[in-house]
């Protein structure tokens, strides 16, 4: 066993590069959630999201054309839910299960011709003093953008779901789809731009992982993030900051197992293997202790004339 | 219950009435762990069966199935295409082992073949390549070029065929260094790309300037590109996308020839169950264009070791060898046995840390 070859400073900032894809696409589930709506589709737009923004930075050379790509796509695949569910008016857990199937057969397709290719890099926030910080500049102050918008991204669902009036409007949808059509919300309408919202930062996790985590297309390379994802917002109870939490957890261990079983610690590999998704768990169903639950209307097919 | 039997029959019935309107088709079965476009392991099977519809054209009708795990769904995979009239089956992971015999059970009159295992039935052939031999010569490139004598191998599932490319790798890397360190991590998946490169990123930011992998995406390339100063070989294809560095040579899986001749074989009728283990001599096993970024002199070291290994003149595990509790395992001039590299299940002496059961 030797743990001084692990290197705390490079753990730290590599777990919250583990953790973004995940955390983008449970702030986008978690908000279409809050809507009353259940999009199991998060697989699919992920991966769609991955390829779509992988060919758009490899044709034109920019990764920040291609992450807005990947959101586009993502929030294009949504759609096809919205059609489905808020049109169609068809189950929800069907439609998403079959946007997941499509959404990885279509990025398969899409992906054809970009295998084996490498996309342009993602430059690094690189600021003149606070970057050189011995320990505080790794973590903190060297990393794509793209994370931090993660991060800001999940202090704005936060503000909006908690402190302005948009996100009351949207939390009054998914509690009660009837009382907020009585009072005059459009309903359907609220919903959609919600799923869409959830489309588009799926896409982002999903080019997050084939842009700068791995950074290659390969076919299926989100490999069930889109699930560990849908399982956060459960176990996060539907709440911006214990999703940042889950997942920066669900990374954490991730890659300080990844670390002890290269520094040969004692604990057998298979408990180790297994860390991630029993802590993560662990500590969100700790939390959820204070019986918060479920937006009232999840999964339920609003009709105004009911 | 009578609905669900109706169901059954009806299955049953349009089963036979597609093998009864195939019958001048071969239909030849594929059942992959990953997809198509993983750049690796399944990769190299599809163009195996490519090579199956090229060769028979208009007299072979071939089928897969991608990304099935391996388990109890691989077996409903299994059974719908036996069902629609499959006369021989390809089950290419290790981990399809017994669903492809309870399988082959129900349906004797199909030939099924089971990659990577040991289990073999009336039915079921087993066929496998000998990966350790490319894994020596990958060794012994990977002793001769790490400067930090720190060797990083991302492992799968702690199987014997892992194990066995794990301590030939490092058998053959001591021999030329005998300063040489493996740190080995299991990811316990075939293919999850951003987990691969995870583990590749840990075992460099530890101190490995060469990556050996045992999983089937390219996702370790990519993460040994970015880190700069790292090596890496391509498994189970050539990934010659990221020569010549970080990827400096290859082990390629070349299957076409064994499924043209079992093919072959299902259509004289001639089929029989069998055992084949071949390597780098039978071409089972291809060693990828060793890359300028290795030096000369190791590159013919590598390719001589690769020709002893090819006439049979050398085999991979040559005693003396002791076991990593430091019991004898081969004597001087003693070479493994088949069956004990089957079902190998320890390290060699050297090897730190235990193998996870």
């Amino acid at each position: 066993m030797d743990l001084s070859a692990i290197n705390p400073v490079l753990l730290v900032a590599s777990l919250m590069v583990a953790a973004t894809p995940l955390l983008l696409a449970a702030i986008g589930e978690l908000v279409v959630e809050r809507a009353g709506v259940l999009n199991l589709g998060v697989e699919g737009m992920m991966i769609v999201g991955a390829i779509s923004g992988f060919a758009i930075a490899v044709e034109t050379g920019s990764p920040w054309l291609g992450f807005i790509g990947a959101a586009v796509g993502g929030a294009i695949l949504s759609l096809l839910f919205v059609v489905l569910t808020q049109v169609a008016l068809a189950n929800q857990v069907a439609s998403g299960l079959a946007l997941t199937l499509f959404g990885l057969g279509l990025s398969a397709l899409m992906g054809q011709s970009y295998v084996g290719i490498k996309p342009p890099a993602m430059g690094k926030l690189d600021l003149p003093v606070l970057s050189d910080l011995p320990v505080v500049g790794p973590i903190l102050f060297s990393h794509d953008l793209v994370l931090y918008l993660g991060i800001a991204l999940t202090a704005a669902v936060w503000w909006m779901l908690k402190h302005s009036r948009a996100g009351l409007i949207l939390r009054a949808v998914g509690e009660n789809h009837d009382a907020a059509h009585a009072l005059g919300y459009k309903v359907i309408r609220i919903r959609v731009m919600a799923i869409m919202f959830g489309g588009a930062c799926a896409g982002l996790g999903g080019a997050y992982i084939s842009l700068i985590r791995v950074p290659q297309w390969t076919e299926g390379m989100t490999a069930g993030v889109g699930w560990i994802a849908l399982a956060l917002v459960v176990f996060a109870s539907w709440k911006p900051w214990r999703a940042l939490l889950g997942a920066y957890l669900f990374g954490g261990v991730t890659v300080v197992q990844l670390n002890l079983q290269a520094a040969g610690v004692a604990i057998p590999v298979e408990y180790l293997a297994m860390s991630p998704y029993i802590i993560t768990i662990l500590v969100l169903v700790i939390l959820s202790a204070d019986k918060s639950s479920a937006p009232a209307s999840l999964g339920r097919t609003f009709h105004a004339s009911h | 219950m009578k609905f669900t039997s109706i169901l059954a029959t009806a299955a049953i019935a349009l089963g036979l009435a597609t093998s009864a309107m195939a019958q001048d088709k071969t239909k030849v079965g594929f059942v992959y762990v990953g997809p198509v476009g993983d750049g690796g392991w399944t990769y190299e099977h599809n163009k195996g069966r490519l090579a199956v519809e090229e060769h028979f054209g208009d007299k072979v009708e071939t089928v897969f199935v991608e990304s099935v795990p391996e388990g109890p769904d691989a077996e409903r995979v299994m059974t719908q295409m036996a069902l629609e009239g499959a006369d021989l089956i390809f089950t290419t992971s290790f981990g399809y082992m017994d669903p492809t015999i309870n399988v082959a059970k129900k349906f004797p009159k199909v030939k099924f073949e089971h990659a990577t295992g040991y289990k073999q039935a009336e039915n079921v052939s087993v066929y496998s390549a000998r990966f350790y031999e490319g894994r020596a010569v990958q060794g012994t490139i990977a002793g001769r070029m790490t400067k930090s004598n720190i060797v990083g191998y991302i492992g799968s599932y702690p199987i014997p065929e892992v194990i066995r490319g794990i301590n030939s790798a490092f058998i053959h890397a001591r021999k030329v260094n005998p300063d040489v360190q493996f740190k080995i991590v299991w990811a316990y998946t075939w293919f999850d790309p951003a987990k691969e490169a995870d583990a590749a990123k840990v075992l460099i930011e530890q101190g490995a300037d060469v990556i050996l992998q045992h999983t089937d995406s390219t996702a370790p390339q990519a993460a040994a590109q970015a880190a700069g100063n790292v090596i890496t070989f391509g498994q189970a294809s050539d990934m010659s996308e990221y020569a010549p560095m970080p990827r400096v040579s290859s082990i390629i899986d070349n299957w076409a020839p064994y499924y043209i001749a079992r093919t072959q074989a299902v259509m004289d009728g001639t089929w029989t169950s069998v055992s084949t283990w071949d390597g780098i001599g039978a071409g089972m096993v291809g060693i990828g264009e060793i890359s300028d970024a290795v030096p000369a002199e190791v590159k013919a070291e590598a390719l001589a070791l690769k020709d002893a290994l090819a006439n049979g003149s050398y085999h991979a595990f040559t005693g003396p060898l002791k076991k990593q509790d430091g019991s004898d395992w081969l004597a001087e001039g003693e070479t493994a046995d088949d069956g004990t590299l089957a079902g190998m299940n320890f390290y060699v002496e050297g090897i730190e840390g235990d193998i996870p059961n």
